[in-house]
């Protein structure tokens, strides 16, 4: 596919939820990508075709649907583990979701490893799912967690880092690669080459980068990575959690249960290989299978394709809100440094009240605290609102989201 | 303008402009603080008990227009009135005062989170004050259950 604009005119075509209208007949507007994507056919068709034609449990059975369900769930495994060079495939352990991954490390490396007085260092812009796993961990073993702060333009001052890896009680740096809220970057090299320099195991949430950018998970350096198959137009409920063998092998299961076991007998277990050890219970099957799917898809278009347009329809977006009386936009205005995601408030007005009044106009933008209050906190707000982008939306997006909030000023009196 | 944004009329703008009995009560007799967990929208109420009435209340905190405006007609109805008239406040006398009666479900916690946190208030009053468990118990539901 070229690397065009016009190319990406036509994406719309695959999605049939862009073609309906919402409210008063209005276009659908979808900006709240960092939340979630819309699907195109081919994940949705790919979902249907395994329910229709291959649904079968797998690893277990020898009949031929069985055969084709099992092939279709570990060539996802495949996909995944080339779209983000990964290259051992028994390190990529499928769960519901970036949370559950995080969930997964805390729970089944956090308690074999942290003890009374260790740190877990995190940072002010991480979602929920990136904060209270360690708080939860560290309660109950007396450990601490502690933050990066993040400066005014929404950048981490990794002086922090330098100072709490010296005190010699880190047992994990956790950060994700690009904020929720604030779209920013995260140093991510900056960050692994000290962690790696103190020892210090290092985890990545990659729920908001992997979908935007190419991501190369051997080149990062990092021990821990996880993402979400529904932030990148893949279904809901199916994220991955990739962790470097030699610590998985160091870490007990995470869930007992059928599939993850070698031989049960009635007062021991032993494990099952890599990553099953880690996949009790029938897993998600269709939903992997729209995952890989939905990889293919992306694969197609090309992960620096998606990129370019995300920094171009951002470069607009940020220019036409700035011209917003009123209007403060969060974070860095450096483009090259933030993904396609824009926090703002405008002048007093609740984010809430905002999104209601521009949904009228069929804008989907989220508002509120993004799963963030640590940031929100720092940030001194209650809430924002927030446009995230994704390779559908376009610049004709943009300008209704600007004319909508023409609307909001009007009703506000501004 | 029409449907969902119709409920930003001249009067929820005003109140949401210019609350009504904003603020803190330093010697209060009683205060609650609640917070919705999914949009953060958060209230604080302080009230001033005199012989089973309330003689001042005020509330404090974060929300949007439609938090706020409900926020001080809440203010507004329960000032003066006997704890035993705060007791029987309905949902719908807050929301009829501002014609928000149709407000769409996932608004409604942005209008009501003040009363929660004077049904609130008043049953935490009473805990310490007066020996009425019943209607403790029975506000404490009615608390919980309001959205």
């Amino acid at each position: 596919m070229q690397s065009t604009e016009s190319s990406f005119e036509n994406i719309r075509k695959d999605f049939p939820i862009l073609q309906r209208t919402v409210r008063d007949n209005k276009r659908l507007v979808y900006l709240d990508n960092a939340s979630t994507t819309q699907k195109p056919n081919q994940v949705i068709d790919s979902i249907n075709d395994y329910y229709r034609n291959h649904n079968a449990n797998i690893h277990r059975a020898v009949y031929a649907l069985a055969e084709e369900a099992t092939e279709a769930y570990e060539s996802a495994r495949d996909k995944i583990a080339n779209f983000v060079n990964i290259k051992n495939r028994q390190e990529i352990i499928f769960v519901r979701g970036t949370t559950e991954a995080i969930n997964l490390v805390a729970y089944a490396w956090g308690r074999a490893h942290v003890k009374e007085g260790d740190i877990i260092l995190t940072t002010e812009y991480e979602h929920h799912s990136n904060i209270v796993p360690w708080q939860l961990l560290t309660q109950e073993k007396g450990a601490k967690i502690e933050y990066i702060r993040m400066d005014d333009d929404g950048e981490l001052i990794l002086d922090d880092l330098d100072k709490f890896l010296a005190t010699g009680k880190v047992k994990l740096v956790t950060f994700s690669l690009m904020s929720n809220v604030l779209g920013t970057i995260t140093d991510a090299e900056a960050i692994i080459e000290k962690c790696k320099a103190a020892g210090v195991l290092s985890l990545i949430d990659g729920a908001q980068a992997v979908p935007h950018m190419q991501v190369d998970v051997e080149k990062l350096g990092c021990d821990f990575f996880a993402f979400s198959g529904h932030k990148m137009l893949g279904p809901t409920g199916i994220g991955v959690l990739w962790v470097r063998k030699s610590i998985l092998e160091t870490m007990n299961p995470f869930h007992g249960g059928g599939d993850m076991i070698r031989e049960v007998h009635k007062y021991e277990t032993t494990w099952n290989d890599l990553p099953y050890k880690f996949e009790a219970g029938t897993p998600n099957i269709a939903d992997v299978v729209g995952f890989g799917a939905a990889i293919d898809y992306l694969t197609k278009i090309g992960m620096d394709n998606i990129r370019e347009h995300e920094i171009e329809l951002t470069k607009y977006a940020i220019e036409k809100l700035s011209q917003v009386k009123g209007l403060h936009i969060y974070g860095t205005k450096d483009i090259s440094k933030r993904g396609g995601v824009i926090s703002f408030n405008f002048a007093d007005v609740h984010p809430h009240d905002v999104a209601q009044i521009i949904d009228e106009e069929g804008i989907a933008v989220r508002s509120g605290h993004h799963c963030a209050q640590v940031l929100m906190e720092r940030l001194n707000v209650a809430a924002t609102s927030r446009a995230s982008f994704y390779i559908y939306n376009t610049k004709e997006d943009i300008d209704v989201l600007v004319n909508s909030l023409n609307k909001v000023a009007e009703v506000f009196k501004l | 303008m029409s449907g969902n944004a119709d409920i930003y009329h001249e009067m929820i703008i005003d109140y949401s402009r210019n609350p009504v009995n904003y603020g803190e009560i330093e010697d209060h007799d009683v205060t609650f603080h609640d917070a919705n967990p999914l949009c953060g929208d958060s209230i604080d109420i302080d009230m001033k008990i005199d012989k089973n009435k309330v003689s001042d209340i005020k509330f404090h905190g974060k929300g949007c227009a439609i938090c706020m405006a409900c926020s001080s007609v809440l203010t507004e109805i329960t000032k003066g009135k006997s704890l035993d008239e705060v007791k029987k406040i309905e949902k719908n006398d807050i929301l009829s005062e501002l014609g928000l009666e149709h407000l769409q479900a996932v608004r409604i916690k942005c209008a009501l989170l003040s009363l929660k946190v004077l049904k609130s208030a008043l049953y935490t009053y009473m805990a310490k004050h007066l020996k009425d468990t019943e209607d403790i118990d029975k506000l404490k539901e009615e608390a919980a259950n309001l959205y």
